[in-house]
């Protein structure tokens, strides 16, 4: 490469320089296959960030409360000193829109514009979790139709009344994802035109279920139910309701509450499509950050070998860079879990390693990639896994050793913690699954789903949540089952079920009783 | 394909709705903090906003979440001296459970932690006056006072010395200087240049009269160039100033409050309020605001603000005696003519039978004609006596100058003030 002339030198920026940037970072972008969706680049003030921030970086979002809340404790953080905003928020869409601050230097607008417009919005273009979960070009639409929606309900029922509706569903946001069935993609326009025949449409169905004159039990289904003696009627003939288990909570609130009124089922169906959107950035953190950080380092490289950036803006960012990727130990007072960006950018960018420079290690362990062509692999990568499998696929002993990860198993039953595993021969492989459960949704949240609605008993709601290794459910669980019977409008039951056994009971309302517990 | 939007001219405050609905659902809990922050502030400091904190279990939004208990593996970076298999003493304290790099983990802990955040000067006075009903603030065009002021109105020739403008009188000097020395330096140089001309000739051909005219000349040069004055009168230039008249931009506000026994710590607090309304309302007003504290009893005390709202007296009541103290105040640092004087009563409506009179004829022949305004709340649900009586007879006298309202809740504070805050919009 022939070097030019910088395009710019010192802190200031203006949008003639950015723009250069942003044209020559594209062209390498091209260079490197990074596919992306139209940048929509948006520059705005500190406390337009706040907001941004405030409404968990939803361009639009309708009213609540909790986003109220968000802000002020973003405010008061910011104002104390005690953070720092983030330099960037990128959202995906079509086009991805990336907001940059205005106080950014412009190594930060440079690096901000590396990293969000090209490192993020690839990885949204890219990732199969958000080809499939995701519609990046109905997002915004739908996001403005969600608004519309919730601000003419508060208009006909009141604000309290949706209020406490959003209070419930968010509570349940997390179960609101059908996890291995494939989604429809949302669209507010086709929203916007079913929602009317919807809201007749579900009230039928629902008045079917729960009609009170029960249907004429098929003849045929006789045999399946060894114990007609206790139930010479036939009226428990149909068996249990629904006869699968239901994962998505929200999903099965939208379609069998019986007494939600149409709109409500509308107002749980956007949460639930809202949590459906973020659904692929819960479990692609490592992968997304580390992608998009692995990309501002490889192109601000670039930049400057090609001498399009000085030494002065190179060094400031590299500073930047250095702080953004560190990972305190486990026991420095500023530890705060495992940094996604230090996690996702080693991995990154020891892929690279390992096809342009493999060790017999790298040759053992990966001989698939080792000494193959890096940009394909890391694209594959990109493409094909969320973080769970992505570590399990390639965390190598390499970066194990360089983060010097450790595991500790802490078990009630014992009275002190055990280091399972260090990084040694003997200990890479069970980090590596350890590691990988970390990052897997279904080990982070509990497992939590529909077991019966009593339709011809007292409608009474049961879930069931199946117990891995001892883990109960936290003490959150009482707010959340009033938010549940709030929804389904009868009783709701819980039982926690471990190998088989119920470990546990909880019941809402409580009963006069007191609490079972087995 | 990318474009640039500069976003920054577009409305910043998108959160404010969510930040309204969060304000109101907690309502209750700001209202106590509030509450708790009037009590402890002086009437003098309420212009600012307030943090609040509200206990973080209050305002969770639950989810299904991991307890403690079970076993759980944890994988975290930076080993130092731990080997396969060792075992360790569980930390007190709850251990770093979920380390899953969310950074989530800690709202599942049990400390009490606070969720803090700060009311903006606006809110914190709406949550103050919350109940208070009050309108728009319209508010009254004050009587004016006319009084001078000496202001700078630029530089003139003539003025007395202590007004002398150095700097620039020195400049004139300067210029004057430059001026009139740049002729006689040039006839100086020349008549040299013409003396080393002629010295530089053969002796022979030398016109020695020449020589003495030049070198006369040249001593008489020298001499005029020496006698240029330094600073001359002429060059003096001094601060000019005139009288402008200005508005009395400064207020008094009397505080009289009656401390007899029948007075309970929640009139006080009602009683705050009314004081704090009306020293908003002069402090938008006027550049400077000053407070002056009268209880009463049977004897008045001026005292200071802590003292005023927080001691405790018993005894009869005599408010003549109030009265009387403002009254000999004003004649001794608050003359009419400079001040802005304003007088708020609080009391429940006891007064010593024959006072009322008292009071009624020291309104009417001393201090109504150098008050702009006086307030009198009396904070009682049972009949009015006396002294409500005798100041009914004044506010007829002084429909536009007196004001007076029986008050059972903070809510009744704002009529009080309906004129005060009213008249703008009329004129």
């Amino acid at each position: 490469m022939t070097r030019r002339k910088p395009i710019a030198t010192g802190s200031d920026w203006n949008f003639e320089t950015l723009e250069r940037y942003e044209q020559a970072i594209a062209e390498l972008a091209r260079e490197y296959r990074l596919d992306t969706y139209p940048n929509q680049i948006e520059i705005i003030t500190s406390e337009q960030m706040m907001d941004a921030y405030a409404s968990v970086g939803m361009p639009v979002g309708y009213h609540h409360w909790s986003f109220g809340k968000q802000f002020l404790s973003v405010e008061q953080a910011y104002r104390r000193g005690q953070m720092g905003l983030a330099y960037e928020l990128v959202i995906n869409s079509d086009p991805c829109i990336a907001y940059l601050m205005e106080e950014n230097s412009l190594m930060m607008q440079v690096l901000v514009i590396a990293h969000a417009c090209y490192g993020h919005n690839s990885f949204f273009k890219g990732n199969y979790l958000f080809q499939t979960w995701t519609d990046a070009s109905a997002i915004v639409d739908y996001l403005v139709f969600a608004r519309k929606y919730v601000a003419q309900c508060e208009e006909r029922h009141g604000v309290e009344a949706v209020e406490q509706l959003l209070d419930a569903c968010h509570a349940l946001q997390n179960y609101g994802v059908d996890r291995y069935k494939r989604p429809s993609p949302i669209s507010a326009e086709a929203e916007a035109r079913r929602q009317e025949e919807r809201e007749a449409y579900l009230q039928t169905q629902v008045n079917t279920l729960w009609s009170t004159i029960p249907e004429r039990a098929a003849p045929f289904a006789d045999h399946l139910l060894p114990d007609s003696e206790n139930d010479p009627l036939g009226l428990h003939r149909h068996g249990r309701y629904p006869s699968e288990p239901q994962e998505n909570l929200l999903y099965f609130l939208e379609k069998n509450a019986p007494l939600l009124e149409p709109w409500q089922r509308e107002i749980v169906r956007i949460v639930r499509k809202l949590a459906q959107y973020f659904y692929p950035q819960r479990q692609t953190q490592v992968m997304n950050e580390g992608w998009a950080t692995f990309w501002h380092y490889t192109l601000m490289n670039r930049l400057y070998d090609d001498g399009l950036i000085d030494e002065g803006l190179m060094l400031e960012f590299l500073q930047s860079h250095t702080s953004v990727v560190s990972q305190p130990d486990y026991d420095s007072p500023y530890f705060g879990g495992i940094n996604p960006y230090a996690l996702g950018f080693a991995m990154f960018s020891d892929i690279q390693r390992i096809c342009q420079a493999p060790t017999d290690e790298d040759r053992e362990w990966f001989p698939d990639i080792a000494g193959s062509d890096w940009l394909d692999t890391l694209h594959f990568a990109m493409h094909n896994f969320k973080d769970e499998s992505f570590i399990q696929q390639f965390l190598s002993p390499k970066v194990i050793r360089d983060l010097k990860l450790f595991s500790l198993v802490d078990d009630d039953r014992d009275d002190s913690l055990q280091i399972e595993a260090i990084h040694d021969d003997r200990g890479y492989r069970r980090i590596r699954e350890a590691l990988s459960v970390q990052y897997a949704l279904s080990a982070r949240e509990p497992n939590i789903q529909v077991w019966e609605a009593d339709i011809r008993g007292d409608r009474s709601l049961t879930l069931r949540h199946v117990q891995d290794r001892r883990r109960p459910l936290g003490q959150s669980l009482f707010p959340v089952l009033r938010h549940l019977h709030q929804l389904w409008g009868f009783p709701v039951k819980l039982e926690s079920i471990e190998n088989g056994d119920t470990v546990r009971r909880y019941q809402w309302p409580i009963p006069e009783t007191g609490r079972e517990s087995a | 394909m990318s474009y640039f939007i500069d976003r920054r001219p577009n409305a910043r405050n998108k959160s404010a709705v969510n930040r309204q609905r969060f304000l109101k659902r907690y309502r209750a809990h700001i209202k106590r903090a509030v509450e708790e922050s009037v009590n402890r502030r002086s009437i003098t400091d309420m212009e600012r906003g307030e943090k609040v904190s509200i206990p973080s279990r209050d305002i969770s939004e639950p989810s299904f979440q991991h307890g403690p208990g079970g076993r759980r593996t944890i994988v975290s970076p930076g080993n130092k001296q731990f080997a396969e298999g060792d075992r360790l003493r569980r930390p007190s304290g709850g251990a770093g459970g979920g380390g899953s790099g969310e950074g989530q983990a800690s709202n599942q802990g049990e400390g009490v932690d606070e969720f803090v955040f700060t009311l903006s000067r606006e809110e914190f006075l709406d949550f103050v006056f919350d109940g208070l009903a009050l309108p728009h603030l319209e508010r009254k065009q004050l009587r004016v006072l006319e009084e001078t002021r000496p202001v700078r109105a630029g530089i003139s020739r003539e003025g007395v010395p202590a007004r002398i403008n150095i700097v620039r009188s020195m400049r004139e000097a300067q210029a004057r200087r430059i001026g009139m020395r740049a002729p006689l330096k040039r006839a100086l140089r020349e008549a040299q240049e013409a003396l080393a001309a002629e010295e530089r000739q053969d002796p022979v051909l030398r016109n020695p009269a020449r020589i003495d005219e030049l070198k006369s000349e040249i001593e008489r040069l020298e001499k005029r160039i020496a006698s240029i004055p330094f600073l001359d009168t002429y060059d003096l230039r001094y601060n000019h100033l005139t009288r402008q008249p200005m508005p009395s931009n400064q207020a008094v506000m009397f505080c009289v409050m009656d401390v007899s026994g029948s007075m309970t710590q929640a009139h006080k607090d009602i009683g705050k309020r009314f004081f704090l309304l009306l020293y908003l309302f002069l402090e938008r007003n006027y550049e400077k605001v000053e407070l002056v504290f009268v209880r009463h009893h049977t004897v008045a005390k001026e005292v200071d603000e802590e003292e005023f709202f927080y001691s405790r007296e018993t005894g009869g009541t005599i408010v003549s005696s109030a009265l009387t103290l403002v009254d000999r105040i004003i004649e001794a640092r608050y003359s009419p003519e400079q001040w802005n004087l304003y007088v708020a009563q609080a009391s429940d409506g006891d007064n010593w039978d024959d006072d009322s009179s008292t009071c009624l004829k020291l309104l009417d022949e001393s201090l109504m004609a150098k008050l702009q305004y006086f307030t009198y709340v009396e904070i009682t649900p049972h009949a009015h006596q006396a002294l409500w009586d005798a100041y009914a007879t004044i506010k007829t006298a002084y429909p536009e100058r007196f004001a007076m309202e029986q008050i059972v809740q903070a809510e009744d504070i704002y009529p009080v003030f309906r004129e005060l805050f009213r008249q703008r919009a009329e004129s």
